[in-house]
């Protein structure tokens, strides 16, 4: 369990991150969302210490990162693909982070056959593409075989492939019972993996809900019907019980419900049918609503204290 | 005490795995050695023709050190690729995960990074010393004479002290191109010319190079310390810096 409580982060004068409180629970995929720019990774750099808060804290079962010995061990986090000494070999990284909390040598090679460098592991890093970067860490992650994953845009530049492979690694992970915490800005790749989701924007927790509640209250799905006669069309439906509202380019749309039975109703009713489509809004959609929400409200907030000047 | 160990393997893994590191050692011995080989030559050659004054104030041996002089400024870019390298290329991020202590992190780095100094420093002291003193012949100082084995021990503590100095303030700085800016022109011109200057010159002989350099020579009358003494002055200079940088490293971000 890791616990942010009113975790702040000024960088002169704009706020990086706003009075933060929430908690990754143990065993779950959290994924965390937000417009670029909106705190995330230095929110993940708090939680290991990496950046000193200006307020509040965070803290992994209870003790600050910093306190924990040999953290590797419990925590493994890819912030930076980027990150690794250009000179140095990929297994000459790993062995000395190895090193330093004493992980047998046996597991560099075992994570190097897991995230599939181990052929490149003797080359120096400088020449490494983006892809086998992102592999060296999220090995360099995994070394100590931490039950708490932090993983900062894991897919950010990779090609489909290697999108792929870190879903179906971090569905994995979880799947051992692992808490993962992963970031991410797109509403569809959370949607994806994520059991339960933190969305923030400009430093402020916008929402901290479980996946599956996210989809229900922002997943709205509807039947699009366009008819030449739209009086009979709302006769029919009203007889089987069926509510259904015309939109203003003169379509109906009928909330919930299966295509199957309109389609039957309406047949039925002898009603001529130019369309009838099952429809979902996207959860992107939703998202974005969400985080121009609070884009607008620190807009206003400006207006505000321009106008008090 | 096991984890202090897990450190040190940790940092000695890091310098051992980087080419760059370990070839500025090597080129450090080599530039020292070969300049004073040339330059002992080239005095040995013209002795004769040096005034009665010059020839009484021969001081063989620091005289067989005059390669330290440039071999120093490879050690300091030794210095600042071990240090300001965790920043150009962010390893300090995993440094820090893996170690969180700031002070451990530290304090590793720096024991394995001087540790092999000591030894780079020790090796070619005692290299130059021989090869200069084979070169002056029967001129030239034997470890058995008074101050010599001082002087040849104390030319490889002050390198050393030299390069944990420059690591301390790379520490500080972080920047590599900032910390060559500041520390290649101190040593090179700053310090020599501050030096030459009548009504600075007292002052000037507390600078880290110039008080630390003392203890390379036999013949120290006219200085207002001892050699010992000028050995604890650089010492002080490198504890500051050492502890700057610790100070930093606590406060900033990574």
């Amino acid at each position: 369990m890791i616990t942010l409580t009113d975790l702040t982060k000024r960088y002169g004068s704009t706020l990086a991150v706003d009075r933060l409180s929430f908690r990754i629970r143990p065993g779950l995929v959290t994924g965390f969302l937000g417009p670029n720019g909106a705190g995330k990774s230095t929110t993940m750099r708090m939680i290991v210490g990496l950046d000193r808060p200006t307020g509040g804290q965070v803290v992994i079962d209870g003790s600050r990162y910093d306190r924990i010995g040999e953290p590797l061990r419990r925590v493994g986090a890819m912030l930076d693909a980027q990150g690794t000494h250009g000179g140095r070999s990929a297994r000459d990284h790993l062995r000395w982070l190895a090193q330093s909390n004493r992980i047998p040598a046996k597991r560099v090679e075992e994570v190097l056959e897991k995230v599939g460098i181990a052929e490149v592991a003797g080359r120096r890093t400088r020449g490494f593409s983006l892809g086998m970067s992102q592999r060296l860490g999220i090995a360099a992650a995994l070394l100590g075989d931490p039950p708490i994953l932090l993983l900062d845009e894991p897919v950010n530049g990779l090609d489909p492939e290697g999108v792929r492979w870190i879903r179906t690694l971090m569905r994995n992970l979880a799947e051992e019972g692992r808490t993962i915490f992963v970031s991410s800005h797109l509403m569809s790749e959370m949607a994806i993996t994520a059991d339960h989701l933190v969305v923030i924007g400009r430093g402020r927790l916008l929402a901290d809900t479980s996946m599956a509640e996210f989809i229900d209250a922002n997943a709205r799905s509807w039947i699009r019907i366009r008819s030449p006669q739209p009086e009979q069309l709302l006769d029919a439906l009203a007889g089987a019980g069926i509510t259904a509202r015309r939109d203003d380019d003169g379509t109906f749309e009928v909330e919930g419900g299966d295509t199957e039975r309109v389609g039957d109703v309406l047949a039925e009713g002898g009603v001529t049918l130019h369309e009838l489509s099952p429809r979902h809004a996207s959860l992107e959609e939703a998202f974005i609503r969400m985080t121009e929400d609070s884009v607008e409200y620190s807009a206003e907030g400006t207006a505000h204290e321009g106008a008090a000047k | 005490m096991r984890s202090a160990r897990a450190l040190l393997l940790a940092e000695w893994t890091k310098i051992r795995s980087v080419r760059s590191t370990v070839w500025t050692l090597i080129t450090a011995f080599v530039v020292t050695v070969l300049t004073s080989t040339v330059i002992a030559a080239v005095y040995n050659n013209q002795f004769d023709s040096l005034s009665a004054k010059q020839k009484a104030d021969f001081d063989p041996t620091n005289l067989g050190f005059i390669g330290v002089q440039l071999g120093q400024l490879v050690l300091v870019v030794f210095a600042v690729l071990v240090v300001c390298s965790e920043y150009t290329t962010r390893t300090v991020r995993y440094s820090l995960m893996a170690v969180p202590r700031r002070g451990a992190f530290l304090a590793a780095k720096l024991t394995v990074a001087t540790a092999l100094v000591l030894v780079t420093s020790m090796a070619t002291a005692f290299t130059t010393f021989g090869i200069a003193q084979s070169i002056f012949g029967a001129r030239g100082a034997s470890l058995g004479d008074p101050g010599v084995a001082r002087a040849v021990v104390g030319a490889g503590l002050y390198m050393t002290l030299i390069t944990l100095l420059a690591m301390g303030l790379s520490a500080v700085l972080r920047s590599p191109m900032l910390s060559l800016g500041v520390l290649m022109p101190f040593f090179f011109l700053v310090s020599p010319i501050l030096t030459t200057v009548p009504r600075i010159r007292t002052a000037a002989r507390f600078l880290p190079d110039q008080a630390g350099g003392l203890v390379t020579h036999v013949r120290t009358s006219g200085w207002p310390f001892g050699p010992w003494a000028g050995l604890a002055i650089l010492c002080g200079w490198t504890a500051a810096l050492v502890l700057a940088g610790y100070l930093t490293l606590r406060r900033r971000d990574a």
